[in-house]
C-alpha cells in the first residue's frame, strides 16, 4: 500500500474522520487533503477539535470511523506500525515539552540516536546545524530551564526536524509565548515552509496564516465549516460562524 | 547526574558550591545535636552509676567501664563471626538493594499497559505494604529451607540472609509505590512528545521518564532506608547475631539490673548516630527538589 503512493497524490488524506471522547463527539466527519509541500492552517474556536485532529494524524489518538492516510499508509488500522508513521510526521506542541534533564543539543540528538540508531557523530553534526538554523547558536549546552519560551519552542522544532520528517504538525506553537518571541518562532516556521516542508498548523496568528498558508480551514464543533486559499477566505468568508470568529480575532 | 547540576543553579541552596557528602555528614551533627545525644546517654549512665553505688555490690566494675568493655562485641560481633551492628548495616544495605531492584520492576508492573500484569503487581504491592514486618519475617524464615541444592551442590542459607529477604519484601512494595507515584507525576506532555518522536514505550520510560523521576524518588527512598535500618533489630527475634541480640547476650552474662538502661541507651546511640544524618540529608534533598521549575 505504501509503495503505491507517489508525490503527486495527497500526502495526507483525511476522509470522514469521527472521534469521540466518551459521550462527547469531538470530530464529526472531517475530510480534506494536503498536497506535498503545502502549508495548511487550521483555525477555529477553542474546543472545536483542532488539536485532536492533528493528534489523529500521527496516531497519538485513535479514530473510530473514517480514514486517514499518510503517504498512502492507512493510519486507522489496528496493524499500523505507529513508530514508522511517527518517523515521517513531526509534531510540535504548545507547551514545548522539551526533556528537562537534557541540554538543547541532547534534546535534538536523542531521537535520531535512539530511535533511528544513526551514528552519534553524524547526528551531532546535524543537530548543531539545526540549532544554528533555528538561530540558537551558542545555546547548545543550555538546559530547557535556562531558555526562554521562544528559545525552547525553537529547540522543539529542531528536535522534530532532526528526524527528517516529511510532514510537520504545529499545534498552537506560539500560543504560550509573549508577542515579542512569537515572531522568532514564526520566522523559523516560515523558512521551513519556504523550503518546501509540508506543514499543518493550528494557529491563532491570522496575519501569519494569511501570509504563509496555502489553504485555510475553519473548524467549529468538530466539522470544517469553511475553507479556501487565504486571499478568498479572509475577505469573502460566507458562513456567519466564520465571520463571527474572524471579527473577534482580527 | 547532569540534571542535578542544572537545578543547582536554580535552587537557593545550590548556588553555593555543593558541600561534599562527608562535609554534610559533619554538618548534620551540630554541637547542639551531639550534646543532646551524648547528654542523654550520660544522664542514663550516671543515674545507673548512682543506683549502683547505692546497691553496691563491692568489686563491681563501673558502668562506663562495662559499656566500654562490651562496645566492640556489640559493634562488630564475636571474634571471627559475622554479627553486631555491622551485621545490621550489611542487612540494611542488602535488603535495600534487593528491595529497590525488585521494587523498580514491581513499580513498572503497576504502570504496565497490560491489565493482568497491572493487577498482579497491584495485589503484590498491597499485600506487602499492609503486612506487619515481623510476621513477614517469620514467614520467610519458615518458608525457605536451611540450604538449597543446585546441581548437586548444597548451598547453606544463613539465617541473616533469609531475614534480609524478609525485610526486603515490604521495602520492595513501598519502592514500587514510589516509582508509580513518580512516573505519574511527570507531565503527560513528556510522554506525548516522546511518542511523537517515535520512541517506544520502553525507551520513553527508560530514557525520558525514569531519569526525571530519580530526583523525586531519592528523598522518599532514603526515608525508607532509615526506616529499614531502624527495623533491623527485628531480626534478633529470629535468631540472628545482630546488635540487639548481642546487647541482650551481654546483659545476660553481666546479670546486673543497673546495666539495663545504659546498655540499651548505648544501642540507641549507635542507631541514632547512623540514622540521624540520613534523616537530615533527606530533608535537605526534599527541600532542594521541591523548588524545581
Ligand atoms: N484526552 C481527552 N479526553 C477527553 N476529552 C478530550 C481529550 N482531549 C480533548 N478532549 C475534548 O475534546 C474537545 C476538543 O479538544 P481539542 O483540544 O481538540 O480542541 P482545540 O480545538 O484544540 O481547542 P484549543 O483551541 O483550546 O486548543 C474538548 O472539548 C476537549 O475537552
Ligand atoms: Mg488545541
Amino acid at each position: 500500500m505504501t509503495n503505491a503512493w507517489t508525490p503527486d497524490q495527497p500526502i495526507v488524506s483525511i476522509k470522514d474522520v469521527h472521534k469521540s471522547f466518551g459521550p462527547v463527539e469531538v470530530l464529526k466527519g472531517v475530510s480534506f487533503n494536503v498536497r506535498k509541500g503545502e502549508v495548511v492552517c487550521i483555525i477555529g474556536p477553542s474546543g472545536s477539535g483542532k488539536s485532536t485532529l492533528l493528534r489523529c494524524i500521527n496516531a497519538l489518538v485513535p479514530i473510530e470511523k473514517g480514514s486517514i492516510t499518510v503517504e498512502g499508509q492507512e493510519v486507522h488500522d489496528a496493524a499500523l506500525d505507529k513508530l514508522e508513521l511517527r518517523k515521517k510526521v513531526g509534531m510540535v506542541f504548545q507547551s514545548y515539552n522539551l526533556f528537562p534533564h537534557k541540554t538543547a543539543l541532547e534534546n535534538v540528538m536523542m531521537a535520531p540516536i535512539h530511535v533511528l540508531k544513526r551514528p552519534r557523530e553524524e547526528v551531532e553534526a546535524q543537530a548543531r546545524r539545526l540549532i544554528k538554523k533555528v538561530r540558537l547558536e551558542g545555546k547548545e549546552d543550555a538546559y530547557p530551564g535556562e531558555l526562554s519560551g521562544g528559545q525552547q519552542q525553537r529547540v522543539a522544532i529542531a528536535r522534530s526536524l532532526a528526524m527528517n520528517p516529511d510532514i510537520m504538525l504545529f499545534d498552537e506553537v506560539t500560543a504560550a509565548l509573549d508577542p515579542e518571541t512569537v515572531k522568532e518562532v514564526l520566522v523559523t516556521i516560515r523558512e521551513l515552509a519556504e523550503e518546501g516542508m509540508t506543514c499543518m498548523l493550528v494557529t491563532h496568528e491570522m496575519g501569519f496564516a494569511r501570509e504563509v498558508g496555502d489553504h485555510i480551514y475553519f473548524t467549529d464543533r468538530g466539522i470544517i465549516v469553511e475553507h479556501g486559499p487565504p486571499a478568498t477566505f479572509f475577505s469573502n468568508a460566507s458562513d456567519p460562524r466564520t465571520r463571527a470568529f474572524l471579527s473577534q480575532i482580527l | 547526574m547532569t540534571a542535578t547540576r542544572n537545578h543547582a543553579s536554580v535552587t537557593s541552596e545550590g548556588v553555593a558550591p555543593a558541600r561534599g557528602e562527608s562535609g554534610y555528614m559533619a554538618a548534620a551533627f551540630t554541637p547542639r545535636v551531639l550534646a543532646g545525644a551524648f547528654g542523654l546517654v550520660a544522664v542514663v549512665v550516671l543515674a545507673g552509676e548512682a543506683w549502683a553505688q547505692l546497691n553496691s555490690g563491692a568489686g563491681q566494675a563501673g558502668i562506663m567501664t562495662t559499656l566500654w568493655k562490651w562496645t566492640p562485641l556489640i559493634l562488630f560481633g564475636p571474634k571471627g563471626e559475622f554479627g553486631g551492628f555491622v551485621l545490621n548495616i550489611v542487612v540494611s544495605f542488602l535488603a535495600m538493594a534487593i528491595g529497590t531492584i525488585s521494587g523498580l520492576v514491581l513499580g513498572l508492573g503497576l504502570i504496565s499497559k497490560f491489565g493482568p500484569v497491572r493487577s498482579v503487581a497491584w495485589a503484590i504491592t498491597q499485600f506487602f505494604r499492609n503486612s506487619p514486618w515481623l510476621v513477614l519475617l517469620f514467614f520467610v524464615m519458615l518458608l525457605t529451607p536451611f540450604q538449597i541444592r543446585i546441581l548437586g551442590l548444597s548451598i547453606p542459607l544463613p539465617a541473616w540472609l533469609k531475614a534480609t529477604v524478609g525485610l526486603a519484601l515490604p521495602i520492595m512494595a513501598n519502592i514500587a509505590e514510589i516509582v508509580r507515584g513518580a512516573v505519574n507525576s511527570i507531565p503527560t506532555g513528556q510522554w506525548e512528545s516522546a511518542e511523537s518522536l517515535a520512541f517506544s514505550r520502553l525507551q520513553t520510560l527508560w530514557r525520558i521518564i525514569l531519569p526525571q523521576c530519580v530526583k523525586r524518588m531519592i528523598p522518599p527512598w532514603m526515608n525508607w532506608y532509615a526506616i529499614l535500618t531502624m527495623a533491623t533489630p527485628l531480626i534478633s527475634i529470629v535468631g540472628v547475631n545482630d546488635a540487639m541480640t548481642l546487647t541482650q547476650d551481654a546483659l545476660a552474662s553481666e546479670q546486673r539490673t543497673d546495666l539495663l538502661m545504659p546498655m540499651y541507651a548505648l544501642l540507641l546511640l549507635f542507631f541514632f548516630v547512623y540514622c540521624y544524618p540520613i534523616a537530615r540529608w533527606t530533608i535537605r534533598l526534599e527541600r532542594k527538589y521541591a523548588v524545581r521549575i
